[in-house]
């Protein structure tokens, strides 16, 4: 239950300290009484648990764990693609 | 890149970097010194952790203890006849966040209690009190509170709203416009570190290193768990809900094993700094100290587990003004029971004797089983693929 969805802020209305937010299509209401004044502007990530809005999602530290993830996938598809090829030529010593 | 909504859904559930990190914790289990026991503290890890069969991919050397679970399941009974006997009231409405429907107490769930003529309303936020109140002048609104530190600021932004209403209008001008008399607040929030702690002293408990929940941190700062390395040696990696998050988490870990390191460090990066939200900590600080002792159903008792309302905040506590028809004696679990060891990594759900029989989770016993996020639900569920 203590799950927070990440959610796009899309609109902000200041006078009620609300923002509206979309979650993969899913449009809702979101309290903005625990952000800083300036803190949440539109466009930006954040995350959204029971109706509040509890911290900003960093863009660039996600970012950066998705180019990790890149590089570590293809570290191992190069390896595999190694051992393919050893593999085969394995395979053909034997033959001959 | 530009990042995308979706790419915070999808790219953290990725099959082939949930593969590739299963390949570099493999490897890296096989320097590992001795065989590890992790406890992931949360129930929203145990959920992924079964749901994507995370256990299936490690090594033999490395093996889970499901935590504490949600606040839901350490809800001890007593608690929950509170929840009830208010409901009961006549003259009173009990709000609740929806994952208290079920769970049991010993006359019933609130479920139950609504069937018997109680208005009980499962509400998605504690700020829908405020409508509820307004719409039904003549009833008392209670507000039974529940969740760790992740949700702790939602109530004490509740409650900062009604008092601060109330007190622009003038407390002494009941019946004002815009005097909120009839929200009442029932708290039973509770914190991780103090569990964490209670945990590990005991000596039969088998737990060597620590999944942090990362929204607890992103309210309470990845701070709370500093005590974790440097006091009781156990290395802490505060981790996203993401099954990537998970086994990157993971892989965290058993790098500190195979280097001989121990430390506190932070998977979830992208919303969790040292220090949380100061905002919602103040929140909190304003409105709650720590209770003495709270009762973790399958724990039992923990000190400055829990958190009460301040004493000045007596006028809105339902735990103070209803006193007298609240019932105070512990209540304990039936004997068959053995979430306390599950939850200290001594026994696995399925070593329960009545672990899909006596005890499902349409049925539940012990408080493993009464949500989704409790061990013994999450291997009901997902546990045919062990
Ligand atoms: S199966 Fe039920 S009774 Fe057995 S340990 Fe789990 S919750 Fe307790």
């Amino acid at each position: 239950m203590c799950l927070s969805i990440p959610s796009k802020v899309v609109k902000i209305d200041k006078e009620n300290n609300m923002a509206t937010v979309d979650t993969m299509g899913v449009q809702r209401d979101a309290s903005l009484v625990l952000m800083g004044e300036e803190d949440v502007k539109i466009g930006d990530y954040v995350l959204l648990h029971i109706g509040f809005i509890m911290n900003k999602i960093d863009e660039e530290d996600a970012l950066l764990s998705l180019e990790t993830y890149r590089q570590i996938i293809e570290a191992m598809d190069e390896e595999e693609r190694q051992r393919a090829v050893l593999d085969e030529s394995e395979c053909q010593n034997r033959g001959a | 890149m530009e990042l995308e909504l979706k790419n915070l859904y999808d790219d953290f559930r990725n099959a082939n970097t949930i593969k590739a990190y299963a390949k570099i914790i493999r490897e890296d289990a096989l320097k590992l010194p001795h065989p590890i026991n992790i406890m992931e503290v949360c129930g929203g890890h145990t959920h992924t952790i079964m749901k994507y069969g995370i256990l299936q991919l490690l090594p033999e050397n490395i093996k889970f203890v499901h935590g504490p679970g949600c606040p839901v399941c350490i809800m001890p009974k007593e608690r929950i006849d509170h929840a009830y006997v208010l409901a009961m009231q006549r003259d009173v409405i009990l709000v609740t966040l929806g994952d208290m429907i079920k769970v049991p107490g010993s006359n019933g769930s609130l479920q139950d209690a609504r069937s018997r003529g109680a208005d009980v309303r499962f509400v998605y936020s504690p700020l829908d009190c405020l409508k509820i109140a307004h719409e039904n002048p003549q009833k008392k609104v209670i507000f039974f509170a529940i969740g760790f530190e992740t949700t702790t600021p939602m109530t004490a932004a509740l409650l900062d709203t009604v008092a601060k209403q109330n007190k622009v209008n003038g407390e002494a001008r009941e019946g004002a416009l815009g005097y909120i008399k009839n929200i009442f607040f029932h708290i039973n929030h509770v914190t991780v570190p103090e569990a964490m702690a209670a945990l590990i002293s005991d000596k039969e408990c088998n737990i060597d290193a620590f999944l942090g929940p990362a929204h607890v941190s992103v309210i309470s700062g990845s701070k709370i768990y500093e005590e974790f390395p440097q006091d009781f040696n156990k290395p802490v990696v505060v981790s996203g809900f993401e099954p990537v998050d998970v086994m990157q988490s993971i892989s965290m870990l058993v790098k500190q094993f195979a280097e001989g390191r121990c430390a506190l460090e932070v998977e979830y990066k992208r919303a969790v700094t040292r220090d949380g939200n100061l905002k919602a900590q103040a929140l909190i600080e304003k409105y709650f100290e720590k209770a003495q002792n709270f009762r973790w159903r399958g724990l039992g008792d923990i000190p400055q587990s829990g958190l009460k309302l301040r004493a000045e905040f007596d006028g809105y506590n339902a735990e103070v003004i209803y006193k007298n028809i609240l019932p105070h004696e512990p209540i304990d679990d039936h004997k068959l029971c053995i979430c306390g060891d599950i939850l200290k990594g001594k026994a696995n759900p399925p070593e329960c004797k009545i672990f899909g029989t006596a005890c499902k989770p349409t049925s539940p016993i012990g408080s493993c089983m009464v949500s989704s996020e409790g061990a013994c639900a999450a291997y009901y569920k997902y546990g045919n693929l062990l």
